[in-house]
């Protein structure tokens, strides 16, 4: 029990400091001169401050050290606190919102994945969609590592707090001898770079609103949008252009951004194996598809079916979840290939989600370690990515995360079978939930939204995104008996 | 010449065993007395019992008025240590150390005056890897040794029946080869040396030594012998650091496989090596080898510490098919007895590696020696000074220098080009000559022969 007060003591702490992002959207109600919303944000704000205040002052007799087992608790009970309290502005704004959709919204919006229940999205308050957007944008990067990078005080346990969030398997390199140093400069680069965005989105041709709520949600991979036919509302290539350069950087582990950005080389690109794997995937399915449609006659001319091609696969292959056509209509090869995609396509470290690139290499690469030790039974053949040994203790590590994903992926369809969804929504929305991506196929799809779904459909994909998120093993971890025996 | 050799290892000890054959005055350091007492027992000098590393130690063991300081104790830091304070405390003359780390290596200037002092550098693993990099470049060869920056080379060949030359005089070499020059050095015949002229007779069985460019080596061995499957598989026992370098130095041309016995050897050079196929087993194991297709590999090394071992292994190599097979031998006894029996080639790391060492202690100036037919022979390669007056080889034509018999001018490296050496070719100033020597204790006198005469100073 004592560990239990030990993270509600540093859970309080941390819900004060969540409380100060409610005052971007205070600032945007305040420059729109809306003053009802304005003091929804406002009141918001206090409930969660007060929240946060009486847990920690309550708990203060058990402040401690933070362990191992601290780390995963307190992350996920973060990770569902925070969502929890960022509903109370969608309660009081939107009417007839149920919490069971406000949750799911602002899981969705937190954990990146960007697929929504509302619609109606160009007639929304812009408070309440740059709400949405910087829960995107703090989800990206993950909210523990902006507090370990800003709050001294988890300095003990802090690494086993950014571990448990940052996504991959290896997180034991640290840039920077002080993991709070680390998570600073992974947040100045991730601020720097969204600046970028914002710019060149204002340049051409967004308005502010909407350059800064798009650049929150392509530098997340969260994929939320200020209108409900998404980017296809601005229908410009240029837009499109800079959105998927902005994914692609973003999908890109953001040590290789740091290391870049200290070193002013760019050769570390060339070294970060698997940087260049999820880009060289990326870019030739691209291609690919964008043949495939030519060939298919959905497009008449190449041009054409590239740009529709490469903006919603980069968009679904980097988990990101913009849309510019309704893909759904395409032929189901091409789909079902972006929703593979954004499976194994991502970089650890980035923004974006699935079982991350570093882990599809680590697979492909043990099932040909498997084919030579039949052949050269005494060959002793480490696995190597890009020229590194991967002890096998990681590789083990890689193989049982792939194997709980998909389990939960399995479990989680069937439960959605049994309540009555059809099978291609069903799988595509546990899909692009658990990885992150947004949309899916058919009622999920980007013509449709999660909002058809019944409350138990609604809840199993909310649980979803967080799992996804939080890479399975830091959640299902709760639920083991040892977890909890001392 | 005073010498101070820091070091009784493998190396050092050879190193000191072919100095004392030539008149100077050895001191060896090391810190294992046992072996400065064996080194003693043989040949004729002083040891020291001590920390190579200390300035005491060193100058118990006269390091004030030595001319030249051989660092080649195991630990690279112990040898740039000696050579700093050879030259800070002691001003010795010349400073050589043996370096095996590339990390070293790689930063030239850390053997500068002001910081470690090193007027050489020696890496004896690294030469013996290049020579046998060479020895699988060319199979048909039993040693390649290369003079003025690999420009000439002298190649050692057994002939077999079925070459060109073979059963055929040496002045048809000419008539086979219109555009190659060459030049025929010297023949063994059952280990006699004979002394090549135009009508000498090539048998099957000869070890013939040819001199040529480095770019006509291979039109040369083709005359010896039918021309050879090129080399593709290579097979290498022992990971040590000889094992390991030639892996790399291989890899991307040839398909490696490489034995080692130790696990966590093997997991390190594995993560290491890029294309080398890393197998854990016992270098002996037949099965292993049956395993991995003995039969088709081309060349296969046994390069362990082991002596029995890598004669065992190459034997079981050769008699499972293995094209050609080479050897590591420490012990000069068993080269003998091994050579020219089942393996193919019996390589001795001092032979191979004495050569670069010789060429900073002798006298004259000597580029490069090689010491061949495992060190009964040598091939020098001096660079001629000085005019008609006072030199006794420049202005002169090959026919007229003075050699000692069993010495041959081979070849002539001018301006960076190779002079195939003829009777009537004239010596200048400044040219690199290269000697054959098929008897070492002629050495000297070839040497001598290259002084420049003091008295027209």
């Amino acid at each position: 029990m004592n560990r239990v007060l030990t993270v509600i003591h540093a859970l309080g702490l941390l819900l004060v400091v969540f409380s100060l992002t409610y005052l971007l959207p205070i600032i945007t109600a305040f420059l729109y001169g809306d003053t009802t919303l304005l003091l929804d944000f406002l009141l918001a704000m206090l409930w969660t401050a007060a929240a946060g205040l009486l847990m920690w002052m309550l708990t203060r007799r058990f402040r401690g050290e933070l362990s191992i087992r601290h780390g995963y608790l307190l992350v996920v009970t973060m990770w569902t606190a925070m969502p929890l309290f960022a509903t109370i502005p969608l309660l009081l704004v939107i009417p007839g919102l149920s919490l069971t959709d406000a949750y799911f919204e602002t899981m969705s919006g937190m954990t990146t994945t960007g697929a929504t229940v509302l619609t109606g999205l160009d007639n929304l308050p812009p408070a309440i969609n740059v709400w949405r957007h910087e829960l995107n944008w703090l989800g990206g990067l993950g909210i523990i590592v902006l507090a370990v990078a800003i709050l001294p005080l988890l300095g003990i346990g802090g690494r086993q707090l950014f571990k448990a969030e940052t996504p991959g398997p290896m997180k034991d390199s640290a840039l920077t001898p002080r993991i709070a140093d680390t998570a600073r400069n992974l947040w100045v680069v991730y601020v720097a770079i969204t600046g970028v965005c914002i710019a060149m989105l204002k340049w051409a041709g967004m308005s502010w609103l909407d350059a800064v709520c798009h650049a929150f949600a392509t530098m997340s991979l969260g994929g939320f949008s200020t209108h409900d036919s998404s980017i296809g509302y601005f229908n410009s290539p240029l837009i499109e252009f800079i959105l998927i350069a902005f994914m692609l950087i973003a999908a890109v582990n953001f040590a290789t951004h740091f290391l870049a950005w200290r070193g002013k080389t760019l050769a570390v690109y060339r070294r970060d194996t698997e940087g260049l794997a999820t880009l060289v995937l990326i870019v030739a399915s691209c291609f690919g598809i964008a043949y495939f449609l030519w060939w298919q006659g959905t497009y008449v001319d190449f041009q054409t079916a590239l740009r529709h091609a490469s903006f919603n696969l980069v968009s679904i292959a980097t988990d990101c979840g913009f849309a510019s056509v309704d893909f759904n209509q395409w032929p189901i090869f091409a789909p079902i290939w972006m929703l593979f995609l954004s499976s194994i396509a991502c970089s650890s470290g980035s923004t974006g989600g699935g079982i991350k690139m570093i882990r599809t290499l680590v697979l492909v690469k043990q099932a040909g370690r498997e084919f030579l030790k039949l052949l050269h039974p005494a060959a002793v053949n480490p696995m190597k990515i890009g020229g590194q040994v991967v002890p096998n203790n990681i590789v083990f590590a890689v193989l049982g995360f792939i194997f709980l994903y998909f389990i939960s992926v399995a479990t989680m369809v069937f439960l959605l079978l049994i309540s009555g969804l059809d099978f291609m929504t069903a799988l595509s929305a546990v899909i692009a939930c658990i990885n992150n991506a947004g949309p899916g196929l058919d009622q999920v799809g980007p013509a449709g939204n999660y909002q058809g779904l019944n409350d138990f459909q609604t809840w199993i994909c909310t649980l979803a995104m967080l799992i996804g998120r939080l890479e399975i093993f830091s959640v299902l971890i709760l639920f083991t008996p040892r977890f909890w025996q001392r | 010449m005073k010498i101070l050799i820091l070091g009784a290892g493998q190396v050092g000890s050879t190193v000191a065993e072919s100095l004392v054959s030539e008149a100077n005055d050895i001191t060896v350091v090391d810190a294992d007395a046992s072996k400065l007492q064996q080194l003693q027992d043989r040949l004729d000098l002083r040891t020291v019992v001590g920390n190579a590393a200390h300035p005491s130690t060193l100058e118990q063991a006269g390091i004030s008025d030595t001319d030249m300081l051989l660092a080649v104790t195991q630990s690279d830091e112990v040898n740039l240590v000696a050579c700093k304070l050879a030259a800070s405390l002691y001003n010795t003359p010349t400073r050589i150390a043996r370096i095996r780390a590339t990390d070293y290596l790689k930063r030239s200037e850390l053997f500068s005056d002001e910081n470690f002092s090193v007027d050489f550098s020696i890496c004896p693993e690294q030469i013996l890897t290049d020579y046998i990099v060479k020895l699988i470049e060319f199979p048909e060869a039993l040693q390649v040794q290369r003079f003025s920056q690999g420009k000439a080379s002298l190649v050692g060949v057994r002939a077999v029946e079925g070459g060109p030359l073979v059963g055929n005089p040496l002045n048809m070499l000419r008539s086979h080869m219109p555009q190659v020059e060459t030049r025929v050095a010297a023949i063994f015949r059952q280990d006699k040396p004979i002394i090549p002229q135009g009508d000498t007779v090539v048998e099957a069985g000869d070890e013939v030594f040819v001199i040529a460019a480095t770019d006509h080596i291979r039109e040369v061995l083709r005359e010896m012998r039918r021309e050879d499957q090129p080399t593709r598989r290579v097979m290498i026992v022992g990971g040590g650091n000889i094992g390991r370098r030639l892996a790399r130095a291989l890899e991307n041309d040839y398909q490696i496989k490489l034995i080692e016995h130790n696990k966590h050897v093997c997991e390190r050079l594995a993560g290491e090596l890029k294309r080398t196929l890393v197998l854990n087993g016992d270098g002996t194991d037949e099965k292993l080898m049956q395993q991995e297709h003995i039969a088709d590999v081309d060349v296969f090394c046994a390069l362990t510490n082991d002596d029995e071992n890598n004669i065992m292994s190459s034997l079981l190599a050769k008699q499972g098919g293995a094209r050609k097979v080479i050897a590591l031998i420490n012990r000069s006894a068993y080269v003998d007895l091994v050579q020219g029996g089942k393996i193919d080639i019996a390589l001795s790391p001092a032979q191979v590696t004495i050569g670069s060492l010789l060429a900073y202690v002798r006298q004259g100036d000597v580029a490069a020696v090689h010491s061949l037919r495992r060190g009964a022979a040598e091939a020098l390669e001096l660079v001629a000074h000085g005019d008609r007056k006072s030199s006794k080889v420049v202005g002169r034509k090959v026919e007229e220098i003075e050699l000692p018999l069993g010495a041959t001018i081979g070849a002539v490296v001018r301006n960076q080009e190779v002079v195939i050496a003829h009777h009537d070719t004239l010596i200048q100033a400044e040219d690199h000559v290269i000697v054959f020597v098929t008897d070492k204790k002629m050495v000297k006198k070839v040497e001598r022969l290259f002084q420049v005469n003091l008295g027209f100073f």
